[in-house]
């Protein structure tokens, strides 16, 4: 099992962001957490990738504790994750991006010496070529469309080689056509390393279409949990989401 | 007892203008995020203006009270003409920017205020009615005193009716809480900027005036306020009035008994206090943390940074030519001002690299120079080393002291890891000023001799050539770290920290190790510039010399590599020429003034954008 999180906590003063939530991942399944804004999801990924500490709970990867430990600690035991809203490093293009998470994965940060762009350049033509940006490498990063960015990002999570990708709201900010083809890409790259993935969305055509399996999360509890014909019929999950968006998906 | 309340109520009083200056200052930099150097220069009109108009008012109470607020108001009026002449031309430049422009108001003011008012201090004009002194249980304090004491609240009052009563007070708030909404005020947003510079200049002319019975007026006022309405503004909180009356409060008191305990502290004891708030409330006592990614950058994104081309290249290797042949044709004085320019261009450079790419600006670089002048200057006197060694060892003493310094700083970010550097730096500087036995004190260290092949008696050459070659090989080797792994990850850090801790980046560590290198290197510049001048003196760590090195990179531009040696010659240069002049203050400044006006992005950026095709820097493509 690549991630057993059992009974995690976390409070905001009086709000309790995230209420006793626990569940399994496995390596190749791509796990979607659903719930409407405001449900605690942003919350969830930030213990699991260690920005925020749990009030309780723990969180198993493989043979390690996440809960508590420091986010770069936490990437560099395999750990990739995207952000809600795109954080890349504007003043570098494309491909230094991808080669600054290289750089780190090799602990080459102090070199004084050696000239970076010259650095792991296939390694990091190779990423990018995996996620369709490789002929826009030498651009600066501060130009690109926003959907773009989205795959930038997910090249530089996958620069550690990760077991686990942490995506939230992968998809937020881009065109319904985008979309689809970005989640097939990962659906894909999952495959074929056997990632093991989760995910939070809020357009139902990906999370139907692509999740192996959907957790449902309300005010901070888990509500639902199964394959996505089960989630779909929860009642539960119906009265949450009004009824409406599930129905076509 | 009656004298400890006195000393309570002293403490309180001499709060009153502090708070004065500092709400300005906050009120300015909340809305505009100007940093305004000149607030201590408003506050010395406020006393010579209130000055003059008393005396051509007559000394009644009408005249004393109307003077001093008609002098108030005659600040505010030059606050807002400074906005709309000279700072609204340059909102759109790089973060910080606007604080040169500042830098050549202050100048200029000063030699304005010494052409108006001569040099000599003026001895204030004694309240009407409030000359005597109040029996506090057997112990006297001034009459005036109570009436400063009054003035802060009610002034507070004033401004907290202002802000939540008035729409325009509403917009203020509303613009310090929510940069984006500034720019979303369209044509309203002038109007507020100039209305905000009338309102702080206002108040900083007003603590400058009512001070004006027990300080005076001298023309050292604005360069002795500004440090410390910065540590009101920064303990108290950034844009938060009241946080600045407290702070005012807190320090005025602290002032008022340590001088009783401990004399020799008080240079230094705000700057202690504000070094332990930051360290423990980052954002200040009553301040709330900038919202994260959104420190106010202004103009295009950073580009990318691509090596030089041959062309820039060849011109580079023309500058080594052209340095190594100057011995030939040009005369002694010609190699000292070219000594003073590489050197200051290596400080320059060092300051650029955490201040441009490592996204930290130091308010107080010059400790590092300092520290490596003095760790020089110590081992010639205590350790009988000769120049060699000595040039060698003097930047460790900078590079402990960047350690030190640096660990504490590099948690911050923003104006407030700027002002915790300025705070160590004033440390620094207060110890070796007051440190008699060991640093000489105010004296200095003299008779720090050259090593006889370098001796000044015989000829400039063989240290201009030293300089020139430890300089240009310490530009070199921060240009190619800044190329190296370790540099990028100092910029990804300054780009984006949430993915730099993502992508298993120790920001803290990065941060502190670039910080600290940059202070070594700033230590080489100051260890070689003992030896050009032939003594040590606590100068080399002032503010003022900070403030040069901060203007030198902002003025040359520091979104371009070019810029702190551009900054650091033009500037340099500048001041030798005009320095001959009586009114040189008045030139620099106004030369100051006029270049950041023609060069809003520095002038290498400048440069860059009219030269660059030439030169074969390809431009970036903007979105
Ligand atoms: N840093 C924070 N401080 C205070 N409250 C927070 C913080 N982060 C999230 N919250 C609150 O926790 C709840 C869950 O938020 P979040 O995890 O962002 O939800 P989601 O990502 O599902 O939209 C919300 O009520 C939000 O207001
Ligand atoms: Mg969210």
């Amino acid at each position: 099992m690549t991630l057993v999180v059992d009974g995690l906590f976390k409070a905001f003063g009086g709000v309790q962001a995230v209420n006793n939530v626990s569940f399994r991942l496995d390596a190749g399944e791509l796990l979607a957490l659903i719930g409407p804004n405001g449900a605690g999801k942003t919350t969830c990924f930030n213990m699991l990738n260690g920005q925020l500490r749990p009030d309780a709970g723990s969180i198993r990867f493989f043979d390690n504790e996440l809960a508590g430990v420091a986010p770069r600690k936490i990437w560099r035991l395999g750990v990739g994750r995207t952000f809600q809203i795109t954080a890349t490093f504007g003043s570098m293009t494309v491909r230094e991006n991808v080669q600054m998470a290289l750089m780190s994965y090799h602990r080459r940060l102090f070199a004084l010496l050696p000239r970076a762009a010259a650095l792991y350049v296939d390694e990091a033509m190779a990423l990018l070529d995996r996620v369709g940006m490789a002929d826009q490498a030498d651009r600066p990063c501060s130009v690109l469309a926003y959907g773009d960015l989205k795959r930038v990002e997910l090249a530089v999570a996958l620069a550690n080689e990760p077991r686990l990708l942490l995506m939230d709201e992968p998809t937020a900010g881009m065109a319904p056509k985008e979309r689809v083809e970005l989640m097939a890409l990962t659906a894909d790259i999952v495959a074929e390393r056997k990632i093991a993935v989760l995910f939070t969305e809020h357009d139902m055509d990906v999370v139907f279409g692509h999740a192996g399996r959907i957790l449902v999360l309300n005010r901070g509890q888990l509500i639902a949990e199964g394959n996505p014909a089960e989630v779909r019929e929860n009642d539960q999950v119906r009265e949450v989401y009004l009824g409406a968006e599930l129905g076509h998906a | 007892m009656g004298f400890y309340i006195v000393q309570v109520l002293t403490g309180l009083s001499s709060a009153a203008a502090l708070f004065l200056v500092a709400s300005g200052l906050s009120i300015i930099f909340g809305v505009t995020r100007v940093v305004n150097l000149a607030h201590g220069s408003f506050y010395m009109l406020g006393a010579y203006i209130a000055y003059s108009l008393i005396d051509l008012f007559g000394r009644g109470g009408l005249g004393f009270w109307g003077g001093i607020v008609l002098a108030a108001v005659a600040v505010g009026m030059i606050g807002a003409i400074v906005e709309v002449l000279i700072l609204r031309r340059v909102y759109q430049a790089p973060e910080l920017f606007q604080l040169v422009a500042t830098f050549g108001v202050i100048l200029v003011i000063q030699d304005i205020a010494l052409l108006v008012w001569g040099a000599e201090d003026l001895v204030g004009h004694r309240a009407p009615g409030l000359t005597g002194a109040v029996d506090i249980m057997g112990t006297p304090l001034p009459a005036y005193d109570l009436a400063l004491i009054a003035i802060s609240p009610v002034v507070l009052a004033g401004l907290w009716l202002l802000f939540n009563r008035t729409r325009w007070g509403t917009l203020v708030r509303a613009a310090t809480q929510d940069r984006e909404m500034v720019g979303a005020l369209g044509v309203n947003q002038a109007w507020l900027f100039t209305g905000t510079f009338f309102l702080g200049s206002m108040l900083a002319g007003l603590g400058g005036a009512v001070q004006l019975p027990k300080g005076g007026a001298d023309l050292l006022m604005d360069f002795n306020v500004i440090a410390a309405a910065f540590v009101v503004v920064v303990v108290g909180g950034m844009g938060s009035i009241f946080g600045a009356f407290l702070a005012a409060v807190l320090i005025a008191e602290l002032n008022a008994f340590g001088i009783l305990v401990f004399p020799e502290i008080t240079l230094v004891l705000m700057f202690l206090v504000m070094a332990v708030v930051l360290i423990f409330r980052p954002w200040g006592l009553l301040g709330s943390p900038e919202a994260p990614g959104q420190k106010g950058q202004q103009g295009p994104p950073e580009q990318p940074l691509r090596p030089a081309p041959v062309r820039v290249q060849m011109a580079g290797v023309a500058v080594v030519g052209f340095l190594a042949l100057l011995p030939v044709v040009a005369g002694p004085f010609a190699l000292v001002l070219t000594v003073d320019i590489l050197i200051f261009a290596l400080f320059a450079v060092s300051l650029h690299f955490i201040m441009g790419p490592g996204g930290m600006v130091s308010f107080g670089h010059a400790a590092y120079f300092g520290g490596g002048a003095y760790g020089a200057a110590l081992l010639i006197h205590y350790a009988n080393s000769n120049m060699e060694s000595a040039m060698a060892l003097g930047p460790v003493l900078a590079a402990v002291l960047a350690l030190v310094f640096g660990w504490f700083c590099v948690r911050l970010s923003g104006v407030y890891l700027a002002m915790l550097t300025l705070a160590f730096a004033q440390v620094a500087w207060s110890v070796v000023f007051q440190w008699n036995d060991v640093t000489g004190g105010d004296d200095g260290l003299l008779y720090i001799v050259k090593s006889a092949w370098a001796d000044t008696a015989q000829s400039w050459v063989p240290f201009y050539l030293l300089t020139a070659v430890l300089c240009l090989s310490a530009m070199l080797f921060l240009r190619r770290v800044l190329f190296s792994p370790f540099g990028y990850a100092m910029r990804a850090c300054r780009d984006s920290e949430l993915r730099s801790h993502a992508i298993g980046i120790n920001v803290l560590e990065q941060r502190w190790l670039a910080f600290t290198l940059s202070g070594v290197a700033a230590g080489v510049a100051g260890s070689l510039y003992v030896f050009s001048k032939g003594s040590a003196f606590p100068d080399y760590m002032s503010i003022p010399l900070s403030f040069d090195a901060l203007i030198m990179v902002l003025l040359g531009g520091v979104k371009t590599l070019l810029g702190p040696i551009v900054g650091a010659v033009t500037f340099t240069w500048i001041q030798d020429e005009i320095s001959r002049f009586e009114y040189w203050r008045f030139f620099l400044g106004l030369a100051i003034i006029l270049l950041v006006i023609a060069f809003p992005q520095g002038i290498a950026g400048f440069g860059r954008r009219y030269l660059g095709p030439w030169f074969g820097i390809r431009a970036e493509e903007a979105q």
